[in-house]
């Protein structure tokens, strides 16, 4: 299907090509421009990098290569990796998300079949009250988590964070996946039971089999909320199970000391290596995926 | 569905919103409505390395007595709600009263911290939000009358902006637009203006707090509307064609309408994420110029004495706007809901 | 005074040679503070003690934190490090506990004026100082001609000049960020003044006066000689002006001294012609427009007597004289017996020796430098009267001291 609307779109007049070819080359460069420039710089120094004198700087490094003799340094990737220990973090944020995504999408799916199933008013209800959980400010939350949690001894490890995380998302999971399983046609599942499943066993048999697109994008969203997350990995996590964004976070701190501060750009750069190849690997599940179920308000 | 079943099925994900988000709202409302008791304050010497001070300090037995007889603190019903740091209506009805013209009105009114972040938020609300939906629509209709080869690199250059985590919007970004940085010198020389800077006046950072909002959320309109393009009915669009439609007419009455319930589901959870906006304010360094009710919570928590009570009624009032904000959206939901069942 | 009882000190650590005393606990130590390399240095002397786990989580969110994680019984957090302005909060709070019996049985090698005594108790151990003070790059001022300024007056009438002779067009620097430091700069203002902030005795505010208004009029005269992005600029931000070369004078924080004369961070220029000097008074006052301030850590209550024991004892390794090394002794303005003041610290020392007030250690003075930071933005900006701007603050500290049961 896809492939016959391409074709269609391809009967261009070479004024539109061009125009499309024009913006979609502007947007990208409007895109990726901060993320290349950060590239480029996490090889330089910082007095160079985050010149206050004249920005050509970053490009030409004039101290770095007084300093190093060549206008390519990895002191940053060093320091960060190496002597930061930033591994350590890059493990911590693999768990997290790893579980973030296997639990939430479970209960996810579970919660969204049954809503997208269920023609009772209250399952209106409860996705009008699912999206106002939603609207309250996550720093609030984390706040009110903090005391109890000391006092539970909770705090500080990784589970107690991915259950959050989990929770904290779960409005948004459950609001896509019920839309995903709406587009499943009902017929699938109403049959089964005719043939003497229960609602389980027609879920299990039925549905599994058909729900991955739909799923696996609705996956991929949990994974970047969790990868990206900074208010509840911040501040519930201790020093030795932080996560990627918290630790570049603390490379940086109130106080900069000098160097670290190309730590936390070259660890930028390294978190979102990982994200590339997944994106291209997943390019096509999520697109197929939202294609199954679409998103639907 | 049984109602058995379904609570069956519903039952993991509702414990979970239920323990982490249902009771912290809960316990913030009651925390919205009580303040802590009245401090015992007693007169002290205080010593330390630069000598000794007479200073006053709180009686700890005493204000112990107090908090052990009611927990909760003071009962001081909605008083937070109206004092000065949020709704101000003594300060407002004041305002109304000494005010000479409407226009008057409304630039003492910009006096108050509330009005003052409403009046920014609500501004980036209403220009991020159809810009991003806009502009996101024109990304997928780009990408997607492109040649399939190269969709997964534009794809995921298109995502970067969202997923490039905040903290480098906050080091690399706020460099870059610094009047010596490549984008305040770029906009230096294009406006011929030596003196132009970004984060100096209030009106060019409301700007520059758009610009980047639009920026970080564009990618996910793309990528929703992207994956809707792919499932538009082919021979819905070849009829459009045969009937002589233009492709802007094609655009306007088949692909629009065929996207409506993703627009609707877009526009819904950036209404209420542009409504929340915190993290470019804090990144950019702008709080002399903007502000949010999520600013304001961040400010109560932070500071060295924290305001919980305050933050409670900042974080309440943010579910009410953002439910105020959303009506019409669930409305339309609302009677599609019942048109299906 | 303050700098002969240092340099008294340093005489002594000549005598107690290196003699490095092993540090055996036996209970839990877990540490909560800022990050930056003078604590990093104390909680890694804690780390060493052996016998017992100790672990520190030190973080720029940490007074988000440290209430929280000591009020639990027991407290996950057994020691917080804070300043004047901080233990205020913990103190309100109730989460630490008097130190006298402790500072009796291990505290002798501490010096009188590292413990923190309120209300007749010892509730915390400082050991560092810092204060804000005079920076100036000599090789501009010679060309305009000038002397290093004594006053706030002075150093107008000097960025006038060097602007006029077109040696800088914004020469002069200053953490004025809204919200924390742009308060921190009316505090010292107003107490340059010789202003009260409170009315005696009580939880009252009483900024809105004439100390008030020439603060705000001299903050507002300096801006205009700063980089047009003021409002925006921290310590971060200022120190890396003042790196770049563009800044010829600030008001700054001692403890960002050493990277400033770091040649590896800045042009060889800057880093020989950044000098360090007191800091200015102001109006016609002799109390220096500054505040002194103190680090020191802190014992929780809620935890058992033998981990409060073994807390102490490590953070007494973390600051043990004998580990004042090299490495460790320009970290900072250290209050330990034994420091001797590097070149870096002159500033603050300079700030001591005049009798520079300490940052106000009240209960609800954090509620007002917030309400500072947020109200006194319009008028920097020019947006309207400094008696407008003092109203507002007094109004937004008035309804928070209420919330807080301060004021009825």
């Amino acid at each position: 299907m896809s492939q016959s609307y391409s074709l269609a779109m391809k009967r261009q007049p070479l004024g539109l090509k061009l125009l499309i070819w024009g913006f979609i080359s502007l947007w990208l460069v409007i895109a990726a421009f901060p993320f290349l420039w950060t590239l480029w710089g996490s090889f330089k120094m910082e007095p160079d990098f985050f010149s206050k004198a004249d920005w050509f700087n970053a490009i030409l490094a004039p101290r770095t290569i007084e300093e190093h003799g060549t206008a390519f340094i990895g002191d940053g990737y060093h320091g960060a990796w190496v002597q930061e220990e930033f591994w350590k973090a890059v493990i911590n944020t693999t768990l997290v998300c790893f579980f973030v995504v296997c639990t939430s999408l479970t209960i996810g799916t579970l919660g969204g079949y049954a809503l997208s199933r269920s023609s009772y008013r209250y399952t209106f209800w409860l996705l009008i009250t699912a999206l106002i959980f939603r609207a309250m400010p996550p720093i609030t939350l984390v706040a009110g988590y903090l005391l109890p949690f000391f006092e539970w001894n909770l705090w500080g490890h990784l589970t107690t964070t991915v259950i959050v995380l989990v929770a904290i998302n779960q409005p948004f999971t459950l609001w896509m996946l019920h839309s995903f399983f709406q587009k499943i046609p009902k017929d699938l599942d109403e049959s089964a039971k005719v043939d003497g499943c229960t609602q389980f066993q027609a879920f299990r048999h039925v549905i599994i089999p058909v729900m991955w697109p739909g799923v696996i994008t609705t996956g991929l969203f949990s994974f970047l909320l969790a990868y990206n997350d900074f208010a509840v990995t911040s501040m519930l996590l201790s020093k030795e199970n932080q996560t990627m964004v918290p630790k570049i976070a603390s490379f940086l701190g109130t106080t900069q000391t000098e160097g670290n501060v190309m730590f936390a750009v070259s660890a930028v750069v390294s978190a979102t290596a990982p994200l590339f190849i997944l994106v291209l690997f997943f390019q096509r599940q999520i697109v197929s995926g939202l294609t199954q179920g679409a998103v639907k308000g | 569905m049984k109602h058995s079943s379904f609570f069956w099925f519903i039952l993991p994900t509702a414990t979970a919103m239920l323990l982490f988000i249902a009771l912290p709202i809960i316990s913030v409302l009651i925390q919205s409505v009580h303040t802590p008791h009245d401090a015992v304050l007693i007169e002290t010497e205080n010593c330390g390395p630069f000598g000794c001070t007479t200073a006053t300090t709180i009686d700890q037995e005493a204000t112990r007595a107090l908090r052990d007889e009611k927990p909760l603190g003071k009962f001081v019903g909605l008083d937070i709600y109206f004092d000065r740091g949020h709704l101000a209506i003594d300060e407002v009805a004041e305002t109304w009263a000494n005010a000479d013209s409407l226009g008057q009105f409304f630039s003492d009114l910009n006096n108050l911290p509330f009005y003052r972040a409403m009046a920014f938020t609500l501004t980036f609300t209403f220009s991020v939000t159809p810009l991003m939906l806009v502009f996101g629509l024109m990304i997928a209709l780009g990408v997607n009358a492109l040649h399939q080869r190269i969709k997964g690199v534009l794809i995921f250059f298109s995502l970067l902006p969202m997923i490039v985590s905040p903290l480098i919007g906050s080091l690399v970004l706020f460099w870059m637009i610094d009047s010596r940085g490549i984008f305040g010198s770029a906009l230096q020389w294009l406006f011929d203006d030596p003196d132009l800077s970004l984060k100096a006046s209030t009106g060019l950072t409301w700007i520059m707090l758009i610009v980047y909002g639009v920026w970080h959320a564009a990618p996910f309109s793309f990528i929703v509307f992207y994956a809707g393009l792919q499932t538009l009915p082919q021979d819905t669009l070849e009829s459009a064609q045969i009937d002589g439609a233009s492709r802007w007419q094609q655009v306007r009455y088949v692909i629009v309408p065929h996207l409506m319930p993703l627009i609707t589901f877009v526009a819904l959870i950036q209404l209420m994420d542009n409504f929340r906006v915190f993290e470019p304010i804090v990144g950019f360094n702008s709080e002399a110029h903007a502000a949010s009710l999520s600013w304001f919570i961040f400010n109560d928590l932070g500071g060295e004495t924290r305001l919980l009570s305050s933050a409670a009624t900042s974080s309440v009032l943010t579910i009410i706007g953002v439910s105020i904000l959303l009506t019409p959206v669930l409305i339309r939901t609302w009677r599609d809901f019942n048109a299906k069942s | 005074m303050f700098l002969k009882k240092l340099t008294l000190a340093g005489a002594a650590i000549l005598m107690s040679g290196s003699a490095m005393a092993a540090c055996n606990i036996d209970g839990r130590v877990s540490i909560v503070g800022n990050e930056f390399p003078a604590i990093h240095a104390v909680a890694d002397g804690a780390k060493a003690c052996s016998g017992g786990e100790v672990k520190a989580n030190l973080t720029a969110d940490h007074q988000k934190i440290n209430v929280a994680g000591m009020t639990g019984n027991p407290a996950e957090y057994t020691s917080a490090i804070i300043a004047n302005s901080s233990i205020v909060a913990l103190m309100n709070e109730d989460v630490i506990r008097p130190l006298d019996d402790l500072v009796a049985k291990h505290g002798q090698s501490l010096k009188p004026n590292q413990l923190i005594k309120i209300n007749g108790e010892v509730m915390a151990v400082a050991f560092m100082a810092n204060a804000q003070h005079l920076v100036y790059r000599s090789d501009v001022l010679e060309k305009a001609g000038i002397q290093p300024p004594k006053t706030y007056e002075d150093m107008l009438a000097g960025a006038e000049i060097i602007r006029s002779k077109g040696l800088m067009q914004y020469p002069l620097g200053g953490a004025y960020k809204a919200g924390w430091n742009l308060a921190q700069e009316f505090t010292n203002m107003y107490i340059g003044h010789g202003g009260e902030f409170f009315k005696p005795g009580s939880a009252e505010v009483s900024i809105n006066n004439a100390q008030g208004v020439a603060t705000l009029e001299m903050l507002k005269a300096l801006s205009g000689y700063m980089n047009p992005d003021f409002l925006t600029h921290d310590s971060n931000a200022t120190s890396a002006e003042w790196k770049a070369g563009n800044v010829a004078m600030m008001n700054m924080w001692g403890s960002r001294m050493g990277p400033l004369k770091d040649p590896e961070q800045s042009t060889a220029e800057v880093v020989a012609t950044t000098t360090l000097a007191a800091p200015m008074t102001v109006g016609g006052g002799s109390t220096p427009a500054t505040t002194l301030w103190w680090d020191g850590w802190t014992v929780a209550k809620n935890v058992s007597d033998a981990d409060a024991e073994a807390t102490f004892l490590a953070m007494m390794n973390g600051i043990n004289p004998n580990r004042l090394d090299d490495e460790m002794a320009p970290l900072a303005v250290w209050l330990i017996d034994g420091y001797e003041p590097t070149p870096a610290a002159v500033g603050v020392f300079a700030a001591a020796n005049m009798n520079a007030t300490p940052y106000p250690m009240l209960p609800y003075q954090g509620l007002l430098h917030t309400a500072l930071g947020a109200e006194i933005v319009d008028f920097m900006q020019g947006k309207e009267s400094a008696e407008k701007a003092l109203a507002d603050v007094e109004a937004a500290y008035t309804a928070a001291a209420r919330e807080k049961g301060f004021l009825n």
